[in-house]
């Protein structure tokens, strides 16, 4: 972890409202899949917490990574504006990441996204195939103009994308997708909308199932308390997991979602 | 960095710089950016008797220069506090400021007498002004008489000097800061976080799942300043001022405030360095200034008799 001025290398639209944004920096010597950098997009006070984005690609041999976000409300409305060679202020890598090691080589990963959950799993799916793991991925999105990095996955893995509304795959959920396919593997990786989590945790199609969990956040290192959720085994007690710092990756059963 | 040092009851300080408490946890995820020892001390997180695990998330809303919280008092209770947490943070040289709360006299007192023996721990502070929990803190924090007593008992059992926290969220804090000060309090700490709300434009329903939540930051300096200018004026003890404190600059006007110390709040998740940046800079901003240490410039703004620094030889 570390704090370190980042300079932009690209930054532009790539779907409805979706930005991807690289940067150059030596934090991503350190970095992993699922895990996330915490992104101070104003220098001045509005607005004035940084926020957390998941890293969707590293590239450690010209120190650069990706983000995505969804350019939703003023802060990242601000960091949509980052042209290439201004600088943004990075904290991270943060958070624990998904476990490659969970999976081993020669058997057989899902992974499953929505909207803005599905970035993180680029990076995993890139680093599950060189290890020798096959992918299937199944990504959700609202409509079709919110649909991107298809064709990315599409390169090395087996992939389904659904749609809410029906303009472009399957019309429906990702369990949707998962279901009528009769898609089943040996681990499940997924990032995304919680009632999404939910369902998935809720099935079967993986004996091992990860989640990543989205909360707003304060300090983004586990200080403060913002992000702490309830554990499943203690649901109303005073046992707790910090999504920033214990996650965003959860075993599915860990937390309560 | 000796035009830093500062001394208050029960604290030694090497600088006057320290993070507030519930912005820096007990200090184990920002010592792995910075070397604590920097610090003038720690205000840990507030500790409770028992265990407690906070209000429902959403916990924090954003709003322009500041933040709303309502995390709830969340810590691991006393015994682990007292048996892990503290004794953690004894490898630093940094005298240790407890936050102590809880929902009845009680439940002070009890926090108060056990984690006053800690080794490490040089002062209390008496949290009687958090506004996110339904009973206890602010509850003790608006009402002067009880205020008073609570003090009183507090500093009966407590083995250390106590700094009582006060809240913005009143109408006349010169008048809970003169209780608290006549049942024995050896400092006041202020501010604590201004109660507010923001609300969502799709659901038109609380951002916080608290409804309400105690607003930080930049935005809540001016009434910090404000405060502390006319408490410092009718008390004898020392202020540890808070509220919104960004650089080594407004460090410098909470003291013209009539503060002696500060604690660093937000402003850490903004920037986890800051505290650091703020100690690295205060002598140079102090010398510009044409002061030889910071103490002079505790109540600058309201003393009279003094010459501003550059009329000085």
């Amino acid at each position: 972890m570390k704090k370190e001025l980042c300079q932009v290398v690209s930054n532009q639209s790539i779907a409805d409202s979706i930005y991807e944004l690289t940067l150059s920096g030596s934090m991503v010597e350190e970095m992993k899949p699922g895990q996330f950098v915490h992104v101070k997009v104003s220098s001045g006070l509005d607005p004035m917490l940084r926020r957390p984005i998941s890293i969707a690609s590293i590239h450690k041999e010209k120190s650069e990574f990706t983000i995505i976000y969804r350019k939703q409300g003023r802060g990242t409305s601000l960091l949509a504006e980052k042209k290439p060679g201004e600088f943004v202020d990075i904290l991270g890598p943060l958070g624990n990441g998904f476990p490659v090691e969970e999976a081993s080589v020669g058997s057989t990963a899902i992974l499953v996204g929505g909207g803005i959950g599905v970035p993180p799993l680029y990076e995993l799916a890139k680093q599950l195939v060189k290890k020798g793991i096959k992918v299937i991925t199944i990504l959700g999105f609202q409509n079709e103009s919110a649909v991107f990095y298809e064709s990315k996955f599409a390169e090395f893995s087996e992939t389904y994308i659904a749609t809410v509304d029906g303009s472009y795959g399957t019309k429906g959920f990702v369990t949707d997708v998962l279901s009528t396919k009769n898609i089943g593997g040996d681990i499940l990786y997924s990032c995304g909308p919680t009632p999404m989590l939910r369902a998935i945790e809720a099935s079967s199609y993986a004996p091992k199932v990860y989640l990543s969990l989205e909360e707003r956040m304060g300090c983004g290192i586990g200080a403060c308390f913002a992000c702490v959720c309830h554990v499943k085994d203690d649901p109303d007690g005073h046992a707790y997991k910090k999504v920033c710092s214990d996650g965003p990756v959860f075993r599915a059963g860990e937390v309560a979602i | 960095m000796r035009s830093l040092s500062i001394e208050l009851p029960g604290l030694s300080l090497k600088n006057p710089i320290m993070p507030a408490s519930g912005c820096f946890g007990f200090g184990k995820e920002y010592s792995q950016l910075f070397d604590l020892n920097i610090l003038g001390s720690i205000m840990v997180k507030a500790t409770t008797p028992e265990p407690r695990f906070g209000n429902p998330t959403p916990r924090v809303a954003e709003t322009p220069g500041g933040m709303l919280n309502a995390i709830g008092l969340q810590n691991p209770g006393l015994e682990k506090v007292v048996t892990e947490e503290l004794p953690w943070l004894e490898k630093f040289n940094l005298p240790i400021i407890a936050n102590v709360a809880g929902s009845t006299e009680e439940d002070y007192v009890r926090v108060a007498e056990r984690i006053s023996k800690a080794p490490n721990v040089h002062a209390l502070e008496l949290n009687i002004s958090c506004p996110n929990v339904k009973t206890g803190g602010i509850a003790f924090g608006t009402d002067p008489e009880m205020a008073k007593d609570l003090t009183k008992k507090v500093k009966a059992v407590s083995d250390v000097p106590v700094y009582v926290k006060l809240s913005p969220n009143v109408t006349d804090i010169v008048k809970i800061a003169k209780a608290v000060e006549a049942g024995g309090a050896d400092g006041l700490t202020m501010i604590n976080t201004l109660v507010g709300m923001r609300i969502d434009l799709h659901s038109a329903q609380p951002i916080l799942s608290n409804r309400t939540g105690g607003l930080s930051g930049a935005a809540i300096k001016p009434v910090a300043l404000r405060m502390i200018y006319e408490v410092s004026q009718q008390v004898d003890i020392p202020i540890i001022g808070m509220g919104g404190i960004q650089s080594a600059e407004d460090v410098i006007e909470f003291f013209y405030a009539g503060a002696s110390a500060v604690a660093v709040g937000t402003q850490n998740f903004v920037d986890p360095f800051v505290c650091p940046t703020i100690i690295q800079e205060l002598p140079a901003l102090l010398e510009k200034l044409g002061y030889d240490h910071i103490s002079d410039c505790i109540g600058r703004s309201w003393k009279k008799n003094e010459q501003p620094a550059y009329h000085r030889a």
